[in-house]
């Protein structure tokens, strides 16, 4: 075979990763490596949610795509390196490294850079544009630092009343800076809504709080006497005092390479392409916002991916062209919905507008026609943008039925439901088509939003389209047949956090109970699903032990032998640790109990310790001797806390600014045993470097120089996630109060074993909403939620010490009834690096047929 | 206790009461396991007996045919309406599969395949209670009355 031929991608954004993620998805047979040379010193990151980073997301989550692309043999990311020249004759470029990489096709993927209206002081410390990663992390560090030395509010003026423009107002409003909105045109995002829509958006903004001038143009910035921005100057002679100036008026294409290398540029900047992404040079491609495609720049993500799948597919032979824009947008705005679609200043001959307005309500909503008045041509949504996702993708379609139906508020008869083509497109940031959702769904055994994002791409970049992937899923999967309900089974129609509620208000006390009021019917006898889920929520609305009474009929048998089943059906044993502090002599009485019973011992990823292959009828004297020693239950079986994992600290670090093991083991001891919709984790990290690995925890506690910082909604596992910031900077007393509130919010409306990351993305509001729940007290349940944990705290009891005290409880702890005493013959175990593990199916018959195979009865040395 | 003393009896296979423990050892809506003499040889076999809530007793195999452990008495009890019945059901505690407590047949089974070659449905035994004492109906033993 012929050696690769050697594509050089010059640019390290979001089409740059799509070109090389569709090359490498494509060409099997390996015909071209490719080589991307980015100017930034990290991998290519979603541009589009840079708003989130002030939301607590980090560089690592804004990172796109899978990480293995990266590590691919023919693929080779130089990062923070940017590109000088290139030389078409020689068909090479050079970087500033001084590297000179030799191509057989370039491709500029260099994007844009934020223009900087010309005034006065546009240089001076404090203006910032707002474009890259490190762009935002220093807008947020300038703003903190003012806070820290200011009395008043920091004070922002952002240049620009564009989609950026309006999410920077966000993000200042976001860190706690009081901000306005400059805009030179009549109206706000003037490239996307009519003066209407506008106009409506304008009522939004200023409605959080955001201030907005408009045909304000900016003339020059002062410098404040103390140094750094001080004021803002408009033309007609108006001052505004200003702290820090984000200039947002706009991008301009980086075609300075294209320029020197003697490619055509367009009017207003831009390597002219044509249809395939082609330069006037046939070696050298443009994609994203530096290519000027059909006479323009375009500033947006999806024509960008669309140029990048082109040239992609051209490269390996194919004979793609591009299809136009969709130049669709939607302003990712907390509070305020906007959306804009197609042709929507109605500039297409005999275009109809049908307008509905509600300035009361702050909506404002306009679809635009062909002149039959059926065909959709665009529209422009401000204040209620949920119509959005599913009319997007009837572009260029006939609408069913009455057009002004889809702009009428849900309740009044709304918009009828639509029912997509296959070849409608639903993702347009991943082109993932309606058909293809409805693949994942009914061909690919896709039956939750998860999978079909992780199937499809559909709703990876940007999210918008979510909730029609979600009713397309929905619709699908009830045509198969398979129930979408958020009934927790076929005994409660109710779902987990409606039961929790219903439990609680009514004070029921026992399963009976429950499901002869809140059950189908009152003789059902519950199920695997349902009893350990009533049997959380008793924990938590009326505490009792586990075994008590008919509780203990409701627990899975984890929880009935307070013990870990294992595949042979003998169990496991964890004693807590708290912290993962434990003496000498705890381990020594640990190590003695395995040794006495022949456990086999493994330490666990929560700095404990597990003990393996106990039998039924042996729990009660191994827990007898763990109780003697000190030790009490470690909730290793439960749906409850887990363990509270912590670094060393400042006791022993050098590096440590906080006692992080003191704090871990008082966490661990305020909510050991607390029932919840699934286990949780926590973790405890000393200082920044994050050695307790916190973030992977549904509550990470990191310490800073003033106190600690909260995160939450981290996990490992399958769909692994790092927790985001809840609160900053907290007292050890108001820490405590955040985390206990969070617990008990999520331990009252999670869904059954849904784990706290998926519940922040479905409960109300997202991450903010449980924010303004639990620091805000938005539905005045605070007092309420710290009062249950008061009572949890209060009546806690180690369930391992209260059952060997009952021997009515002991009772259930027998191998057989009448044979108290007989072990399960069944279990054999072989030795394997010196300790004991179940034999294989093999390896019994083996020796039940009489071959040389050394396997025991679970009768190792005991000693009671 | 008598139980393991069977003797081999003769041809046809017949039905004995066996006594295995009071009805008040069980707790209502949980299961035990015991060891019964059963068939030919009288091998031990392990029997998951089950209280129900109106306090009947059902018994079916505690070999769990699709995780080969013997842990059926360990599953969550309760029920599932097929057509018109409220029929009793066990959960395996292993994998999830539910099983008729009266007939022992395979009613889900979550996806799963029994281990080789094993029959997803359970074997079951009768049960009465006697005077407040459980009794397992078993094959060729020694004691008690067939029915």
């Amino acid at each position: 075979m012929d050696a690769p031929r050697h594509l050089v991608v010059v640019g390290g954004g979001m089409v740059a990763q799509r070109l090389v993620e569709a090359l490498r998805d494509r060409d099997t047979a390996g015909t071209w490596r490719v080589t991307v040379l980015a100017e930034e010193p990290r991998r290519p990151y979603d541009r589009v949610a840079l708003t989130s980073f002030f939301a607590g997301r980090t560089p690592e989550d804004l990172a796109l795509g899978d990480a293995s692309l990266w590590d691919d043999p023919l693929v080779t990311l130089v990062r923070g390196d940017a590109v000088t020249a290139v030389d078409r004759a020689a068909r090479t470029v050079t970087a500033a490294s001084g590297r000179t990489y030799g191509y057989d096709h370039l491709v500029l993927a260099t994007g844009s850079y934020a223009w900087v209206p010309p005034m006065e002081g546009a240089d001076l410390p404090g203006v910032f544009v707002y474009r890259t990663l490190d762009d935002v992390a220093a807008l947020r560090g300038y703003v903190q630092g003012l806070q820290a030395e200011r009395a008043h509010p920091v004070r922002g003026v952002v240049l620009g009343g564009g989609l950026l423009g309006l999410e920077a107002a966000g993000a200042l409003d976001a860190l706690g800076a009081r901000s306005t909105v400059l805009q030179v045109d009549t109206h706000l995002m003037s490239a996307q809504v009519d003066l209407g829509g506008g106009e409506a958006l304008r009522r939004l903004i200023n409605r959080i709080g955001i201030g907005v001038r408009t045909q304000a143009m900016t003339t020059r910035v002062h410098e404040h006497r103390r140094g750094g921005v001080g004021r803002v100057e408009l033309a007609d002679g108006t001052r505004l005092d200003a702290d820090v100036v984000v200039v947002a008026a706009g991008v301009r294409p980086r075609d300075e390479l294209a320029r020197a290398a003697g490619l055509a540029v367009g009017p207003r900047g831009g390597v002219v392409v044509d249809d395939t992404c082609l330069s006037d040079d046939p070696d050298v491609s443009a994609v994203g916002e530096v290519a000027c495609i059909r006479g323009a720049c375009i500033g947006l993500v999806a024509p960008g991916y669309t140029m990048a799948e082109i040239t992609a597919d051209r490269l390996l032979g194919g004979t793609a062209t591009f299809p136009g824009a969709d130049t669709a947008t939607k302003l990712k705005l907390a509070g305020v919905d906007v959306a804009s679609f197609g042709d929507a200043f109605a500039r297409t001959p005999g275009a109809l507008e049908i307008v509905w307005a509600d300035p009361v309500a702050g909506v404002y909503k306009k679809l635009v026609l062909s002149d039959d008045a059926r065909t959709l041509l665009g529209g422009v949504l401000v204040g209620d943008a949920s119509a959005y996702a599913s009319l997007r993708p009837m572009l260029g379609r006939e609408l069913p039925g009455d057009p002004s139906a889809f702009l009428l508020p849900a309740g009044t008869g709304g918009a009828p439901d639509l029912e997509l083509p296959d070849d409608a497109g639903v993702c347009s940031c991943n082109n993932v088509t309606a058909g293809a959702v409805r693949h994942a769904v009914t061909d690919e055994g896709c039956h939750d939003l998860g999978a079909v994002k992780a199937c499809t791409r559909a709703g990876t970049s940007c999210g918008s389209c979510l909730p029609l992937v979600k009713k397309l899923m929905a619709t699908e999967l009830e045509t198969l047949g398979v129930t979408v309900s958020t009934a927790l089974c076929e005994h409660f129609a109710l779902s987990r956090a409606q039961l929790y509620d219903a439990v609680r208000v009514a004070g029921s006390r026992t399963f009976t109970e429950v499901v002869e009021r809140f059950g189908t019917r009152a003789a059902g006898r519950g199920c695997d699903i349902c009893k350990p889920a009533v049997a959380s929520i008793l924990a938590t609305t009326a505490p009792g032990h586990v075994l008590d009474g008919e509780r203990a009929a409701l627990q899975d048998t984890n929880d009935h032998v307070m013990a870990n089943l294992q595949k042979d059906g003998s169990y496991s044993v964890v004693p807590r640790i708290p912290g993962g502090e434990v003496t000498p002599e705890g381990l020594i009485a640990i190590g003695a109990v395995a040794k006495d019973y022949g456990l086999y011992t493994k330490i666990t990823g929560g700095q404990r310790i597990d003990l393996f292959g106990a039998r039924i009828d042996q729990l009660p004297h191994i827990w007898q001797r763990l109780v003697d020693a000190g030790f009490e239950s470690g909730h290793a079986y439960g749906k409850s806390l887990r363990t509270v994992k912590s670094c060393v600290g400042s006791t022993w670090c050098r590096f440590g600014v906080q006692d992080s093991v003191a704090l871990a083991v008082l966490l661990e001891l305020r909510y050991r045993g607390l029932r919840s919709p699934h286990k949780i984790k926590l973790g405890v990290s000393g200082c920044a470097r994050e050695c307790a690995e916190a973030r992977g925890k549904d509550v990470g506690v990191i310490a800073t120089d003033k106190g600690w910082n909260v995160y939450v909604g981290g996990n490992g596992g399958f769909t692994p996630r790092h927790a985001r910031l809840l609160a900053e900077d907290l007292d050890t007393e108001t820490l405590i109060r955040t985390i206990d509130r969070f617990l008990l919010y999520y331990v009252r409306t999670a869904d059954r074993l849904q784990r706290t990351a998926p519940w922040i993305e479905e409960v109300e509001g997202g991450l903010d909403g449980v924010r303004a729940v639990v620091i805000d007290d938005a539905l005045g349940i605070c007092a309420d939620l710290d009062a249950q944990m008061a009572q949890h705290v209060d009546e806690y009891e180690d369930e391992w010490r209260a059952t060997l005290d009952d021997p009515e409880k002991l009772r259930r702890f027998a191998s057989f009834v009448n044979a108290p005493d007989v072990p399960d013959p069944s279990l054999a175990y072989v030795p394997e690096r010196g300790q004991a593990r179940p034999a294989t199916a093999a390896e019994r018959a083996a020796a039940a047929s009489g071959a040389p195979v050394l396997v025991a009865g679970s009768t190792l040395e005991v000693r009671s | 206790m008598t139980l393991l003393d069977a003797t081999p009896a003769a041809a046809a296979p017949r039905r004995t009461w066996l006594p295995v423990c009071r009805l008040d050892d069980l707790a209502r809506e949980r299961g035990v396991a015991a060891l019964v003499p059963d068939g030919p040889d009288g091998r031990l076999e392990q029997v998951a007996l089950f209280r129900l809530v109106d306090d009947r007793v059902l018994a079916v195999q505690q070999h769990d045919p699709f995780s080969d452990a013997h842990v059926l008495a360990r599953g969550i009890v309760g029920s599932r309406q097929v057509g018109a019945d409220e029929v009793p059901t066990v959960a395996s505690p292993m994998y999830k599969q539910v099983f008729d407590l009266r007939t022992g047949a395979c009613l889900d089974p979550a996806g799963k395949q029994p281990v080789a070659g094993l029959p997803a449905d359970l074997r079951t035994w009768p049960v009465r209670v006697v005077a407040g004492a459980v009794e397992v109906a078993v094959q060729d033993a020694a004691a008690g009355d067939a029915p």
